[in-house]
């Protein structure tokens, strides 16, 4: 079965992230006041053959592990979307 | 002795390295293809900068996993000298060799300048023709080179030595102003544990004729010759 996955990847915390910091002063010279804090990851989307939601789920957390996410800086969350081809 | 600089899709410094080593060394020099897996029997493998696989996901990450990277890994793990220089830093840290990450400049400006580095260590087969504390101007060249690393990895990084060259100013003081990128702890340059796997961001290949502005890069150079010579 045809799996939709979203990856998302972000800098760990308390890992220096300058592109937030240059995004959230952005808002504030936009007048977006009140923002606390901006982080900037990336989002991945795979379309994956599976034989189950957990199996699709695994095979994105080794992805990730083995290269969609590095290690060492950063966080990622693996959503299975949808099926496609079936119930979910 | 023989030499091999890589290229990867995207380096754009194997022809600085490859003059060096030739021209420098006169030493016998050969590109290697990032998908051969073939290491053509060199004693010392160079990882240029550049920008290989467009930096695409992670600066390096693509690279890391190059058929040639399986080569340069074994090459490694039997004790053969590889150096990373900027890009070839970051490939080294996605594939594992070298502990730590290289993240955007804090600045978040690519920097292209000269820089003053000082030599912390004075080993085979990388520095030994430096002195503890010298001084070095070497160009740098990239929006990605801000070290980082746990801090535990940090201390025993420290505390095995393995630190070989930080940022600085002209007089060696180790500055937050004289730190371009904002790596931690002015971290320009590390070896893995066993001290035969270089990775620095600074290019020591791009100062090695007084018409780039510095000599300084020889050294590198020199110290890896000494060390083939000897071994």
């Amino acid at each position: 079965m045809s799996y939709h996955v979203e990856v998302r990847v972000v800098p760990r915390e308390g890992i220096l992230d300058p592109q937030g910091k240059a995004v959230h002063g952005a808002l504030s010279n936009l007048g977006f006041a009140g923002v606390a804090e901006v982080h900037v990851g990336r989002l991945i989307r795979l379309e994956l053959d599976a034989d189950s939601s957990e199996d699709a789920q695994r095979s994105a957390i080794a992805m990730c592990r083995q290269l969609l996410a590095n290690p060492v800086t950063e966080d990622f969350e693996v959503q299975i979307l949808q099926g496609v081809g079936g119930p979910v | 002795m023989k030499i091999g600089v890589v290229t990867f899709p995207g380096s754009n410094c194997d022809y600085d390295c490859y003059k060096a080593s030739r021209d420098v060394l006169s030493a016998d020099t050969v590109y290697l293809w990032h998908g051969d897996h073939d290491l053509a029997d060199v004693d010392v493998v160079f990882l240029p900068g550049g920008f290989s696989y467009g930096d695409y996901l992670r600066a390096g990450a693509i690279a890391s996993l190059s058929p040639i990277m399986q080569e340069v890994r074994a090459f490694a793990e039997a004790g053969g000298p590889v150096v990373g220089i900027c890009n070839g830093f970051q490939i080294l840290c996605e594939a594992g060799m070298l502990p730590g990450a290289l993240i955007r400049n804090r600045s978040l400006k690519f920097r292209s300048k000269p820089v003053h580095l000082r030599v912390e260590r004075s080993v085979p087969p990388f520095t030994s023709a430096y002195a503890v504390g010298q001084v070095l101007r070497f160009p740098i060249a990239h929006g990605e080179g801000c070290y980082v690393a746990p801090e535990d990895e940090l201390d025993r990084l420290q505390a095995e030595g393995l630190v070989l060259f930080r940022y600085c100013d002209p007089g060696a003081a180790v500055t937050e102003a004289a730190n371009p990128n904002g790596s931690v702890r002015n971290i320009a340059g590390i070896t893995n544990a066993r001290g035969n796997v270089l990775g620095m961001m600074p290019h020591p290949e791009r100062a090695v004729d007084s018409l780039l502005g510095s000599v300084d890069g020889i050294g590198v150079f020199q110290s890896v010759a000494e060390h083939l010579v000897g071994t």
